[in-house]
């Protein structure tokens, strides 16, 4: 498997570059066209900003995370490569149950 | 939803009569502004979705970097009635009636808050169209009542409509402006007429665009992208459609046509389709666009 430096080291679940692969196809699905895991896609000619927050149920619903409080910023969504981060992050971080 | 425990910062508290999208969304904008909500709807499976559908909202708006930092949410109670909201003494800072955009619906209930709250207590009608002048008749203290035309959503559109009816009061609007100022909005007051000012020439807009649509002339995606990409709109008129709902849309047309008698204003046969159809735009999942996350969100 090859994997550019930056990219977040797999959690205990190891299965990020599937989550990597999950977004960027159901971006593709939703847009129609194709992205890059570091394309900013609030950027030009890329999502309203208001698909945010569709970004955020999806990132919950399909793998079991719950984003709240300080990570609910436009900045946790605004690569694939940042949202899998933020998957393999919240994956590791127990739920501690505040709200936000 | 909100925590039980959590202490408005402001130590205020807003009554919202209606549990629908914008019952929720001026209950998620004060709530997310730290302010505590009672929140009154007769239909308790929509009163039992409330708590979500406002969370899914004030997330949306910490998001988007609409809320102020550092403040905790507001409390949120849920009754079915404001009378039992009331029953254990509570007093409300104002009161917002967002019941369905039927002038007799609105009436009534506004018959009955004004019946129960401590006058003095401003009564704040959230209409997109329905003349303030009309509603005050229903209530005991005219000078009470002013309005509002919040937009959807509220918790991302900084600006609100602010109706002043003939006989409202100036400290009623007053205490208006001030809510507003604590919930971060600019108000803009204007005087009274059917659709006020926004209404009026925003839906007869939207209906045209409409049958725009119906006529085969172009798709909806093309009639938003003209006005967006030529016209600066920021969304394009029929996905603002979808955003105020289509069946609240053919509401206000209803009630700018009858009051008006401008035959742009009459809804068009593809919006009346769409309200059979149950095609209400985001909040049921399709209106003119199709929304994957919305139809059980709102």
């Amino acid at each position: 498997m090859t994997m550019s430096s930056d990219r977040a080291v797999p959690g205990p679940l190891g299965d990020e570059p599937d989550v990597e692969t999950g977004l960027l196809r159901f971006l593709e699905l939703r847009t129609g066209r194709a992205w890059s895991a570091d394309t900013d896609v609030f950027g030009s000619g890329g999502l309203s900003s208001l698909f945010a927050m569709e970004l955020v149920v999806h990132l919950e619903r399909t793998y079991g995370v719950s984003v709240r409080g300080a990570d609910l910023q436009m900045e946790n969504f605004r690569t694939v490569r940042r949202m899998t981060d933020l998957v393999a992050r919240l994956r590791r971080t127990p739920a501690d149950g505040t709200g936000g | 939803m909100a925590a039980e425990n959590a202490t408005p910062a402001t130590g205020r508290r807003l009554a919202v009569l209606g549990a629908g999208v914008m019952g929720t969304g001026i209950a998620a904008l004060a709530i997310g502004h730290g302010m505590a909500v009672s929140l009154a709807d007769l239909d308790r499976r929509r009163l039992d979705e409330a708590p979500a559908r406002i969370d899914h909202q004030v997330r949306t708006a910490r998001l988007m970097g609409a809320l102020p930092g550092g403040r905790e949410p507001g409390a949120l109670v849920t009754g079915l009635s404001l009378a039992d909201l009331m029953a254990d003494g509570t007093r409300f800072t104002a009161v917002v009636e967002a019941v369905t955009e039927d002038p007799d619906t609105k009436a009534k209930v506004l018959a009955d808050v004004s019946a129960l709250v401590a006058p003095g207590t401003p009564i704040i009608s959230n209409t997109s169209a329905i003349p303030i002048g009309e509603l005050a008749r229903a209530t005991a203290r005219p000078a009470e009542l002013v309005g509002t035309h919040f937009m959807n959503p509220p918790c991302l559109i900084g600006t609100v409509e602010v109706v002043r009816g003939a006989r409202t009061g100036e400290p009623t609007l007053d205490a208006l402006r001030a809510l507003l100022a604590e919930l971060g909005r600019e108000a803009v007051v204007v005087d009274d007429a059917p659709g006020f000012v926004t209404s009026r020439i925003l839906h007869p807009m939207i209906n045209d665009a409409a049958r725009v649509v119906a006529e085969g002339t172009a798709s909806a995606e093309s009639v938003d992208r003209l006005m967006q990409g030529c016209l600066g709109h920021p969304t394009g008129p029929l996905r603002t459609a979808d955003l105020i709902g289509i069946d609240n849309l053919v509401d206000s047309l209803r009630v700018l046509h009858d009051r008006t008698g401008d035959e742009g204003s009459r809804p068009c046969a593809l919006l009346l389709e769409m309200v059979a159809a149950g095609h209400l735009g985001r909040k049921s999942g399709r209106g003119f666009y199709t929304y994957e996350y919305e139809g059980d969100q709102a």
